[in-house]
């Protein structure tokens, strides 16, 4: 799996978490900027999810494929359920939520990375 | 004024309890699909985990006084789990030879295991205090 984009994810969430965290701690709802931040994030996921999808086409294979595929869709479900949940609500504790959407992020990357090397040959 | 068990931080616990439901759940559905000769009673327990981490969270959701009362038998087995297994997992290793979520005391999943039931107790605690 593609090192530099794991890191790019993981680099985007912790920096988005951050800033959802902040208005957090100023008791204000998420706005706009956190949203397109959470945003940001997926589309990261998304190049990732892409680049891992072709790379399995091309032959390669996670040691446990179907795990590795499951947290592929956990992965790319995240961010917007964790959105969706944060519209409802529009409080601090919608801002809390970003946060711990974009703090999960990075540990579905490392797993998914630990499965990719665990290669199945 | 009364906070409601679904709202507020309460929608943050529910967010968390899903994510845990959900990965502990898969966890368990595959370990039990694919292996389960290899350790059966930790992947049994992963999965009591799992199901109790989904009721959690749908007791979370519902709310009211049966969602509360539902949520409260949950979380009360989760930290006694926890902490049972937790235990456990440290004095008789050899009785655990694949990790389960309760392991080590949620070691594997930053703690939050043994962290989740009790701010879940707190949280049915605080929102069930009437005012005066």
């Amino acid at each position: 799996m593609n090192d530099t984009l794991g890191v790019v994810v993981i680099v985007a969430a912790l920096a988005v978490a951050a800033w959802c965290a902040i208005a957090a701690v100023r008791n204000r709802p998420p706005d706009r900027s956190h949203v397109i931040g959470v945003a940001v994030v997926e589309l990261a996921a998304l190049v990732l999810t892409v680049v891992a999808i072709v790379a399995m086409i091309g032959g390669e294979r996670p040691g446990e494929a179907g795990t590795f595929v499951g947290y592929l869709i956990t992965f790319l479900g995240l961010p917007p359920v964790a959105v969706y949940l944060a519209r409802m609500e529009p409080t601090r504790w919608g801002s809390v939520i970003l946060t711990v959407a974009c703090l999960v992020m990075p540990v579905l990357v490392a797993r998914l990375q630990q499965l990719w090397e665990a290669t199945g040959a | 004024m009364r906070e409601r068990v679904n709202s507020g931080p309460g929608r943050v616990l529910i967010v968390v309890y899903g994510i845990f439901a959900l990965s502990a759940g898969a966890r368990a559905a595959v370990q039990i699909g694919t292996k389960f000769g290899e350790a059966p009673g930790a992947y049994l327990l992963s999965a009591f985990a799992a199901a109790i981490y989904l009721v959690a969270t749908i007791a979370l959701v519902r709310g009211g006084p049966g969602g509360r009362r539902l949520a409260l038998i949950c979380c009360s087995i989760e930290l006694a789990g926890v902490l049972a297994v937790g235990t456990a997992s440290l004095v008789a290793s050899s009785a655990f030879p694949d990790d389960t979520v309760w392991s080590g005391f949620g070691k594997g999943y930053g703690f939050v295991p043994l962290i989740l039931p009790i701010v879940g107790l707190y949280w049915l605690r605080r929102t069930a205090r009437v005012p005066a």
